[in-house]
């Protein structure tokens, strides 16, 4: 589903590499985990494949369903089916929360050609969801993540994945700044979703969000490579003795 | 002080076309501000608040002429229920417009009015103006009150059941329309006065208001989508005790604008908010000069202005708050910015402060910014496009200013309005 190969990124506006030979594939159906230490490169992986300025791809290719992503625009990747929940969920005051799902969920079925959902529809879904994820009607009704505290703004990402329905979820430290009940939630979120349909990448500094949603596969990633790929008990390694035996390992 | 013979010939050359109207009680008052305007001049670039701002078009003898705007949308505040009153190029439209008459309101058109022996706009026709040229003159202003020959007189001495709306058309491309209304708001009485439409080639309008104990008014004003026309305006407003005045402009095209408003607060807890909202594109030039003067103790005062610039747009914001001294507890505050959409927009502000007394709680703030890359980066990864993107930024941006007006559906139809203009912008 998705199929990323040597990828090599370096920043537009400096000459620092920051990617430097990504091999990855995630199937229908399979749970990815990418693991690494801070700074490794997990975060601009999924920047750039959700189509983040600011990156120069110099090498390498990134498709989904075989089509190349990395030339469209970020609107189109999504409407293509790749959703990327941020690290750091951006707030943007006086942009209703509820409105913005709304003209996302439509944007994207129009540009794929289908019907939008029209609000009734909308409606009823949204509160279904958001109360699986114990998000109030206020939550909805304020500016998008606006004065939302860290788990609040998590619960929102995994809400928008659940209103959007992407095919191919990637999901960057949605567990960083989470209580063990609202990980849960989160993980719970997920779950629902998988489906043979569905692939997902899920990026985690830590094992333990992987207790809850528990990987197909688990990667390593370190110095802007995948250094090292296993089952899930790869993750349990790295909880055990951290990640330094492991890159040292490979290097 | 004579003025100079310059601009005492550019002054005569600008009225020379303008004739006096010969009527009855404002007589008087006109040629008191012919007068005044005879002592201050007309604008000059050089003018301290005229340095942002170019005067020129709207000194010089003849309107410039503006193409007619097709439009084909339903008119402005159509939704609501209201008391229509027509002028076409500054002239009364007795045809499109409803019977003056309204419970709670007494309402007349100046030039019937200006023939009556005694009447209760003696009082204020000219007198707010004229008390509003300190610190700075407002020659156009007294320009308006020495010419305009109409305009409306309202009274309001209870609650009337629905707005009264100034409706201005434009059809022809070479007018040059004056309109001086008076507003007096009895004690404890509330009247909303909307108005919209371009009004004419060039439009200089002044509205004074005087606002009594414990009397409202709210104003709300959509100003023309001709490209080519061009508006002064002055609004003079003075207030008494626990009173309240909210006005809000909505500013979409006009190559054109300058809005003054001079604010007195003379009684005790008066309240006093002045909004503006503008979206400019390309040949756009919008002006909004504020003077706030508490007087009074524990008075509060807001300016919130939000300007939407691009392709070469300039918006203007010259706001003052003036402290006297014993007015206090005063709670001033004002905030001006612009979302320049591109390099070529700019913004010009100066925000001023000058406090005399020393318990107060007085703010302002300016700012200038672009789009912020990272909240449009969200909505396009959502699957927004980033036209639809921008103008969803674009909006939330302006909402605090559309947020000042009173009335939610008068403040959700201004919100529809914007939404509609910028996706018609986008194509
Ligand atoms: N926009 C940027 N400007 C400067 N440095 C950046 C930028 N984006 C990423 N980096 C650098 O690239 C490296 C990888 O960062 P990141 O992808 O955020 O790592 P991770 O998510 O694994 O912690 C870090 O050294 C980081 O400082
Ligand atoms: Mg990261």
């Amino acid at each position: 589903m998705l199929e990323i190969k040597n990828l090599h990124v370096k920043l537009e506006e400096e000459d620092k590499a920051i990617l430097k030979g990504v091999d990855l594939t995630v199937e229908a159906g399979k749970v990815h985990a990418v693991m690494g230490p801070n700074g490794s490169g997990k975060s601009t992986l999924s920047y750039v494949l959700a189509g983040r300025e600011g990156y120069e791809v110099t090498e390498g290719t990134a498709t989904l369903d075989g089509e190349d992503i990395l030339g469209m625009e970020p609107e189109e990747r999504a409407a293509a089916g790749l959703f990327l929940a941020f690290q750091y969920p951006v707030e943007i005051p006086g942009v209703g929360n509820m409105t913005f799902l709304r003209t996302a969920v439509n944007a994207q079925r129009k540009a794929r050609g289908e019907e939008e959902m029209n609000s009734t529809e909308f409606l009823k879904t949204i509160r279904a969801r958001a109360k699986e994820l114990d998000i109030d009607a206020e939550m909805l009704k304020r500016g998008v993540n606006s004065g939302f505290s860290g788990g609040e703004k998590k619960r929102n990402e995994i809400l928008q994945m659940a209103m959007l329905e992407p095919r191919m979820c990637i999901l960057d430290e949605t567990d960083s700044g989470l209580d063990v009940d609202a990980m849960k939630l989160v993980a719970q979120g997920v779950n629902k979703l998988r489906d043979a349909g569905r692939g997902f990448l899920v990026i985690t500094h830590y094992q333990r969000l992987l207790d809850h949603i528990v990987p197909d596969v688990v990667h390593i990633m370190a110095g802007g490579r995948i250094v090292k790929s296993g089952g899930p008990e790869l993750a349990l390694e790295v909880e055990k003795n951290g990640y330094a035996d492991i890159v040292e390992e490979v290097a | 002080m004579a003025l100079p013979q310059p601009k005492l010939d550019a002054l005569d050359a600008r009225i020379a076309a303008l004739s006096m109207p010969e009527d009855g009680w404002p007589r008087a008052a006109r040629e008191a501000a012919l007068a005044r305007l005879r002592e201050m001049g007309l604008p000059g670039p050089r003018d301290e608040y005229w340095r942002f701002t170019r005067p020129d078009t709207l000194v010089q003898a003849e309107a410039p002429a503006a193409a007619l705007f097709e439009n084909d949308e339903a008119p402005m505040f159509d939704a609501f229920d209201r008391l229509k009153i027509v002028f076409t190029d500054g002239v009364f439209d007795a045809e499109a417009s409803d019977d003056l008459a309204l419970e709670g309101i007494e309402i007349e058109r100046l030039a019937e009015a200006a023939t009556a022996d005694l009447h209760w706009a003696r009082d204020l026709y000219g007198v707010l103006e004229a008390r509003g040229h300190s610190p700075v003159p407002r020659p156009l202003a007294a320009l308006n009150t020495a010419f305009a020959a109409d305009g409306v007189l309202i009274r309001v001495t209870g609650r009337p059941s629905k707005p009264v709306s100034l409706i201005y058309r434009h059809e022809s491309e070479t007018s040059d329309a004056y309109l001086h209304h008076c507003v007096k708001v009895e004690a404890g009485a509330e009247l909303t006065l909307l108005e919209n439409g371009p009004a004419a080639a060039r439009f200089n309008n002044v509205i004074e208001a005087e606002i009594a104990d414990g009397g409202t008014l709210h104003h709300v004003r959509a100003q023309g989508r001709d490209h080519e026309r061009r508006a002064a305006t002055h609004v003079f407003a003075r207030l008494g005790r626990q009173s309240v005045f909210k006005s809000f402009s909505v500013t979409v095209n006009g190559v054109m604008t300058r809005n003054e408003c001079v604010i007195e607060l003379d009684g005790e807890e008066g309240v006093a908010h002045v909004a503006g909202a503008c979206v400019g594109d390309g040949d756009f030039h919008q002006d909004d000069t504020v003077f706030i003067t508490h007087a009074a103790e524990r008075c509060e005062s807001r300016q919130v202005f939000k300007k939407v610039l691009r392709n070469g747009a300039t918006g203007v914001f010259q706001g003052k708050i003036l402290v006297k001294p014993g007015a206090q507890k005063t709670d001033g505050y004002q905030i001006s910015q612009s979302l320049l959409l591109d390099e070529d927009s700019q913004f010009l502000a100066k925000p001023e402060l000058e406090i005399y007394a020393d318990d107060v709680a007085c703010s302002h703030g300016s700012t200038s910014g672009d789009i912020d890359e990272d909240a449009l980066f969200y909505l396009r990864a959502r699957g927004i496009p980033e036209g639809e993107a921008t103008d969803i930024l674009t909006l939330a941006f302006l909402a605090e200013a559309v947020e000042e007006i009173e009335d939610e559906t008068l403040a959700g139809d201004i919100t529809a309005r914007l939404e509609a203009w910028l996706a018609r912008r986008r194509g």
